[in-house]
């Protein structure tokens, strides 16, 4: 492990600064409802093919009934979810990840009086 | 029809035997080939976990695919949909929906912060000893029951291959004798392409199986279709007439949640239902080779997007099964598919054969089809028995030998040798306890090994990520608390005892009703980590602080 040469409390300071709390805000607020959403919606699926027969097999164009449908539609949700999280964390997360990254590298780089950490390994 | 297919089967058996034992051969050597370039440049240990961290994220959501797409989605959902109708599709829906859990939780966070395995991230902020130990014994215990449907699933097929019929040979062996043959033959095929090529060699091997796979079943889809110029209703009406149960096969309850007289039975096969729906979509962030595929890309945005590829790749290719299954239900009947082999398994081979003779010219046509076909379905199996030996060798290797038994005194040349021996162990035990099971559907096998990831692995995961006051006493109780509850319930289950389609048919010790065990233990998994992180005083705010930082940001990422 690389890290072990690295004083802890760097990351306690990182963590609680601004810059960083407000990063993590914003992933837990997409990443946790998000989660929960296409879980509540594949759990009514699931349920809906247990309990509610009748109206899973309501047909609604010639063979295809709603219980296809509705199977073909969590494709379509997860193939949205995957999409759209992904233009998410590109706008919203990568920028602030990327500074925050960079100032952690560029302080390592220039250890103060004293400090005898080694420098991480830089991202392979 | 179908009669017509079976006989044209026993005129065009020997052409597609050679054929596809031609076309196997010239996998194996190419990829066998790949192996030994890679295994050249295999030359630290970061280069035999982690490919080198050097693939693109096109070629890992391949290789991702390919490590997905196992005989159980290939063979087990097409032989399920064939056979129940829309049951089958369950499982398309839950391992697909399954991934946007690894895709929004678990991926980047991984990639990040890990290293060679899962344990990597469990143990971060933990004592590195019993979690590690922990985290090897889940990580063994989900890859064998994978393995195990795997090599069920190289049985089915080479008995419809070698068109062996009771009391018939092939090269002195009854089918049977040849079932077990190929199992060790497969078996002995993955060590080498893992021991030698280690996870580069391991991940090409998967990019050609994930080609090969989605143009298989992309050139049977379109086949399928065309039949009925295109139109999806008439495909699905003929499906249902055909199985002779009418509407009802297009809709669930076929074969779970089945409704009888019986309330308790009905109550059951419902929550059966609930179970596996469960099972599915919580098991693929559990399961040790596909998380050690995000360690082969350079960085965490590069782990995302190749997370895109698979759920692209993945999802269409459940759509195919689609056509696959129905189409089989249509053009073959789970008559034939149910001599066959019991539990569906080769319907997939069975409608390529179908589909040849339809279309490509008669009985040869029939047969190099049935042919591709097959030997894409053994590269399939391959791959997959491959990555997961690979996973589970390099816990053994990287968790249990370097950080367990040498306490982190182990160089990298011993660590990647032990790696290797395990490999030789593990696929060995696999052999032997996949000559068990034969009689099982292969999608159904590999749930059981999602239930046990989602239970065993992924309440860890997730606490260890994103909850403070998770220490090692919750890692340890809720990976072993998960992990017993999953495989004992699997054992006390109609699966392995007191039903005649069980593993032991002919005994019964079972009391549990349920066929997958997911609705109990994995929220079980959930409460044994929270009670063992509250029942122990240990905290290292300074150590999540780390955890936290590096895998949101990518800081000191390897």
């Amino acid at each position: 492990m690389t890290t072990e040469a690295t004083p802890t409390d760097k990351y306690l300071e990182v963590q609680q600064s601004e810059e960083f709390v407000r990063l993590r805000r914003k992933l837990r607020n997409f990443i946790f409802p998000t989660t929960i959403a296409f879980f509540l919606w594949y759990a009514l699926y699931v349920l809906l093919s247990a309990y509610a027969r009748d109206f899973m097999s309501l047909k609604i164009v010639g063979n295809i009934n709603v219980a296809l449908l509705l199977g073909v539609l969590q494709f379509v949700s997860t193939f949205v979810i995957a999409w759209y999280y992904s233009r998410f964390a590109a706008r919203e997360i990568d920028p602030i990840a990327d500074k925050i990254r960079g100032e952690m590298t560029a302080a390592a780089a220039t250890p103060e009086p004293g400090d005898t950490e080694t420098k991480p390994e830089a991202a392979k | 029809m179908q009669i017509d297919s079976l006989l044209a089967a026993e005129a065009s058996t020997s052409t597609s035997r050679t054929l596809t034992i031609t076309l196997f051969l010239v996998f194996v050597a190419f990829t066998l080939g790949i192996t030994v370039w890679a295994s050249r440049q295999t030359k630290t240990a970061t280069d035999y976990y982690a490919g080198g961290r050097s693939f693109s994220g096109f070629q890992n959501g391949m290789a991702i695919g390919g490590d997905y797409m196992s005989a159980a989605s290939f063979l087990g959902i097409a032989g399920l949909i064939a056979l129940y109708g829309y049951d089958g599709f369950l499982y398309s829906i839950g391992f697909l929906v399954a991934w946007l859990v690894a895709l929004l939780l678990v991926a980047e966070f991984l990639r990040n912060s890990g290293r060679y395995t899962m344990a990597d991230v469990l143990a971060f902020r933990m004592r590195q000893r019993p979690v590690r130990t922990a985290a090897s014994v889940s990580t063994i215990v989900v890859s064998i029951f994978y393995l195990i449907a795997q090599m069920v699933g190289a049985g089915a097929l080479v008995s419809l291959l070698l068109g062996i019929k009771p009391g018939a040979t092939f090269l002195g062996m009854d089918a049977d004798t040849a079932k077990v043959a190929t199992i060790i033959l497969v078996g002995a095929l993955m060590i080498v392409y893992v021991v030698v090529g280690g996870m580069k060699g391991t991940t090409y091997v998967q990019i050609v199986k994930a080609f090969m796979l989605m143009g298989g079943a992309l050139i049977m889809t379109l086949l399928v279709l065309a039949h009925y110029k295109f139109n999806l209703s008439s495909l699905l009406g003929d499906a249902a007439e055909q199985s002779g149960k009418g509407a009802a096969f297009l809709e669930p309850g076929l074969r779970y949640g089945v409704e009888s007289d019986d309330a308790a039975k009905t109550f059951y096969s419902k929550m059966d239902l609930l179970s596996l729906g469960i099972a599915l979509v919580l098991g693929t962030a559990g399961l040790p080779h596909i998380l050690t595929r995000f360690y082969t890309v350079p960085t965490s945005k590069i782990a995302r997007k190749s997370v895109l590829w698979a759920i692209g790749i993945i999802g269409t290719f459940y759509l195919f099964t689609l056509a696959l299954g129905f189409g089989a239900a249509a053009l073959v009947g789970s008559k034939a598919i149910t001599e066959q082999d019991k539990a569906g398994n080769t319907a997939a081979p069975q409608l390529a054969q179908a589909l040849g003779i339809d279309y490509l010219g008669g009985e040869t046509g029939g047969a190099v089809l049935l042919a591709v076909i097959a030997a894409v379905a053994f590269a399939t199996i391959l791959a997959v028995v491959a990555g997961l030996t690979l996973a589970s060798s390099s816990s053994v290797a990287h968790d249990f030998y370097a950080s367990v038994v040498k306490r982190g005194q182990a160089s990298e040349r011993d660590e990647v040798r032990v790696a290797r021996i395990a490999a030789f162990v593990i696929g060995a035990v696999a052999i032997v306890l996949s000559i068990f099971a034969q009689s099982l559907n292969v999608a159904f096998l590999v749930a059981l090994a999602f239930a046990v990831a989602a239970s065993g692995n992924l309440p860890a995961i997730l606490y260890s990520l994103f909850w403070k006051g998770f220490n090692t006493s919750g890692a340890i109780w809720a990976i072993y608390g998960g992990l017993s509850s999953a495989v004992l319930l699997v054992f006390f289950s109609p699966v392995v005892s007191g039903s005649p389609t069980a593993m032991f048919p002919d005994s019964d010790w079972h009391w549990f009703p349920l066929n997958n065990p997911g609705i109990i233990s994995i929220p079980f998994g959930f409460l044994c980590g929270y009670l063992g992180a509250k029942f122990s005083k240990e905290s290292d705010p300074n150590k999540y602080a780390e955890l936290e930082v590096r895998s949101v940001t990518g800081y000191g990422a390897h």
